[in-house]
């Protein structure tokens, strides 16, 4: 009996090896989100990576590999987003990897993913200790975690005094969305705020966020220096309309990635502009992939956006850079496992665990400045932590500095920290990394 | 024709006063739980039982909760999702700082601590009532939500306020293939709607009824409000936890405080709107509605785009199922406004009857 059941479940294996090899497609489900309150990150995201999905397969897929993908509907709704990933996690021969773009939905999947065995990206968001990759295996918060950009919002305010030495005695305002996205970054900030000796003031908006009277009030009376901005949809252009009513300098406060596209500032119409936001990727119509979208996908009436003005913009951008990463993930996998064959999960896991995208690479793709150089490893998952900032000129945004980064050490020690406590609670053994090929 | 009663006799008090009284109530139930029990989990597979019945299930115990509250003593709640929160918290919290804890009893504990809190909030109801009533449950849902991010002590102080479920082991089995949750979940839920089915036949029941009714009457006959006010708010607070501890353990996994906000409280409620006030099978009526019919579109959508190869895109689809999903609600409200439950037993009364309506 035992015999003829592995018999049986090796001929099915092998069945279904034959026709995912046959088939020579590589599947990655794309948890978006098209309609409520936050359909415009959503759409732009998620549009940006089908794009270029598109792109390679126009070109020939990853080594003559296609990639093909499905969608489904979460609207940013956690239950709804487990759904999702329970129904299309087998489809197509199983799930390569994941990105649900919403931390309620990612800290939902943390557990399944590990069980699955599906790695898990979060482009930018989630939790910032994954980055510690002996306890998160199958979870990637490639590029940067909500821990680096804050310690870089700290270098680069230290930057603009004069060497961060100079923020002695200066008062920062942390005006944040009153959720564990806005309150992810206070650890990091209180660390600074004693090591460099700036006061930090944190004043805290209920969500949604649309009135703010009483909080630039108190920032009013506090007479800060600098605000941080860690807002989240409605609630940023209603915080710079009204620090231009107080008459708060626009170039003095410092949003968030996720408070810092068109999306955010043009509903703020004059008041947003001197505004200065942090970006993990560079928007802009300009990168030869940007031209090839343009001309090969959107030329015919292929593209993923319905509205075409919206290319290159912050989330289209940014959606393309996860395209890429994944992109890249994948042949990074195919190097080592075989050229032109349907990578595993396990085998994806390996390569985004192992990215080596060189400043020359990410030139050679043509996203040349588009994201910072990304080096993951075994210990490291984020694999760069870089962040560049960028202001809104009443037009579109400039970049101000290159990518760069905060008090890296410091971070990681508490990445560290963090992701031994979560390793305590949930009883996992983190992995010896000197052992990982 | 159907649901023909002649020569069914009671000849007992305990037959007159049996959960089912007809024979064939009995056999239908009989057959929903040997199909619930017996032949899913045989048949389903994980992603029905992770994403379609655990949830289903889960989110009908917290519609029981907030039956007897509202259904039943017709105290109108809005925090609905921070009850569940407490017991979601509690749970982690008993797992997490009494060691050798069972799960069981910390998911009990959890729905006492929660009946605790529920007692305190539903204080003003014995001065207060209709809207204002719902108003000071609306700042429960805010301030116990804003609580639990605000003091660190109750995420053991996570940075962000999350909460990670243990494992959930009993007996030496660890609960973690998706048919061994539905089951223990199902269990749970059997039990506890059970329970809920007996209490609001029971004296207390009976009380919480003739206080929606009238409270002034209730009183008049000897009905001490405080009492059965208080107790629906107890036990309405009870299932809430118990629903929320099996939500972050036996569904999610990973939850922040703001999984149980405002929107979760509101589909809570329209699960019952629509269920129908007053019923424990409206509660799951209910709950299917809101949990099942959105996924059921969906999946009628992707199988439309991979037959019929739609040329719709995405972005027109997902707006033209919540359109549907909207256009039903306004349909079956308008159809029955006492709910699905009202539209069932119409529906029996009918089958009585047929095929000869007179």
């Amino acid at each position: 009996m035992k015999t003829m059941k592995s018999a049986l479940l090796g001929l099915t294996m092998l069945g279904v090896a034959a026709t995912a090899t046959a088939q020579g497609e590589q599947f990655i489900p794309l948890l978006s989100y098209r309609v409520g309150p936050y359909a415009a990150g959503g759409s732009g995201y998620f549009g940006g990576a089908i794009d270029y999905f598109n792109l390679i397969n126009a070109t020939g897929g990853v080594n003559g590999v296609k990639i093909i993908y499905e969608e489904c509907e979460t609207e940013y709704n956690t239950s709804r987003g487990v759904e999702c990933y329970e129904r299309l996690k087998t489809k197509h021969g199983g799930a390569s990897t994941i990105d649900p773009l919403s931390t309620g939905i990612a800290y939902a999947l943390l557990d399944r993913v590990a069980q699955d065995g599906i790695p898990m990206t979060t482009f930018g968001y989630g939790r910032a200790d994954s980055a510690d990759g002996r306890v998160f295996k199958w979870v990637f918060p490639v590029g940067t975690t909500y821990w680096s950009q804050a310690a870089a919002m700290i270098a680069y305010l230290g930057q603009k005094v004069g060497g961060v030495d100079k923020l002695k005695g200066k008062k920062i305002v942390h005006l944040y969305h009153d959720s564990a996205f806005g309150k992810e970054p206070i650890p990091v900030l209180e660390a600074l705020a004693a090591k460099h000796g700036f006061e930090l003031i944190k004043i805290a908006v209920a969500h949604p966020g649309n009135t703010q009277e009483s909080q630039w009030l108190q920032i009013r009376q506090a007479r800060p220096d600098y605000v941080i901005l860690w807002g989240w949809g409605v609630m940023n252009p209603t915080a710079l309309k009204a620090a231009a009513k107080i008459g708060f300098p626009r170039d003095k406060v410092i949003g968030v990635w996720w408070a810092g596209s068109e999306e955010d500032v043009i509903p703020a119409g004059d008041a947003a502009k001197g505004y200065i936001t942090a970006a993990f990727s560079a928007p802009g119509t300009g990168f030869p992939v940007m031209q090839d979208i343009k001309n090969k996908l959107y030329a015919s009436g292929k593209g993923n956006l319905d509205d075409p003005s919206r290319l290159g913009s912050i989330y289209h951008t940014r959606g393309v850079s996860y395209g890429v990463i994944i992109v890249e993930a994948i042949r990074k996998a195919q190097e080592k496992f075989g050229k032109g064959k349907v990578m595993t999960p396990e085998q994806v896991r390996w390569g985004l665990e192992n990215l080596n995208l060189t400043e020359a690479r990410i030139k050679e793709l043509g996203v040349g400045g588009m994201f910072p150089p990304i080096k993951t490893s075994c210990l490291d998952h984020e694999g760069s932590g870089m962040v560049r900032f960028q202001q809104w000129d009443g037009n579109g945004f400039k970049a101000l500095t290159p990518f760069m980064s905060g008090d890296k050490e410091m971070v990681r020690k508490m990445v560290d920290a963090g992701a031994a406590k979560y390793a305590a609670e949930k009883k996992i053994t983190p992995r010896d990394c000197a052992k990982e090929g | 024709m159907i649901y023909r009663e002649a020569g069914q006799f009671k000849t007992s008090y305990e037959a007159d006063a049996a959960i089912f009284p007809i024979r064939q109530d009995r056999i239908g139930i009989a057959v929903i739980l040997v199909l619930a029990y017996l032949v899913m989990p045989f048949v389903a597979t994980p992603y029905i039982f992770t994403a379609i019945l655990t949830p289903f299930l889960i989110l009908s115990l917290a519609a029981i909760g907030l039956n007897i509250l509202t259904g039943y003593c017709g105290q109108l709640s809005l925090g609905t999702a921070a009850f569940m929160a407490i017991g979601a918290f509690a749970s982690y919290n008993f797992m997490l700082r009494v060691p050798g804890m069972p799960i069981l009893v910390a998911f009990a504990l959890s729905g006492g601590i929660s009946a605790l809190v529920g007692m305190v909030f539903g204080l003003p109801s014995l001065r207060i009532r209709g809207f204002y009533l719902a108003v000071t449950t609306l700042a429960a849902q805010f301030f116990i939500v804003w609580c639990l991010a605000k003091i660190g002590w109750f995420s053991n102080y996570s940075s962000s306020g999350v909460i990670t479920a243990q494992e959930v082991t009993i007996l030496g089995y660890e609960f973690v293939s998706p048919e061994s949750r539905y089951l223990l979940v199902l269990v749970i839920v059997s039990l506890l709607a059970l329970a809920a089915k007996n209490l609001v036949r029971s004296n207390t029941g009976r009380s919480w009824m003739a206080v929606r009714d009238m409270d002034v009457a209730a009183e008049v006959i000897g009905i001490r409000l405080m009492p059965a006010k208080l107790t629906a708010f107890a036990i309405s607070s009870f299932y809430c936890g118990v629903a929320g501890a099996l939500y972050a353990y036996l569904y999610l996994g990973t939850v922040e405080p703001e999984a149980y906000n405002l929107d979760l409280s509101f589909r809570i409620l329209f699960m019952i709107i629509i269920g129908g006030v007053g019923s424990i099978l409206g509660s799951f009526l209910g709950s299917a509605f809101i949990t099942l019919l959105p996924v059921f579109l969906s999946l009628v959508v992707a199988f439309l785009e991979t037959t019929v190869h739609l040329p719709l895109s995405k972005a027109i689809t997902s707006n033209l199922e919540l359109m549907a999903f909207g256009a039903l609600i306004i349909f079956f409200l308008i159809v029955e406004p006492h709910g699905l439950a009202r539209l069932w037993q119409i529906a029996k009364e009918k089958l009585r009857l047929w095929p000869f309506p007179y």
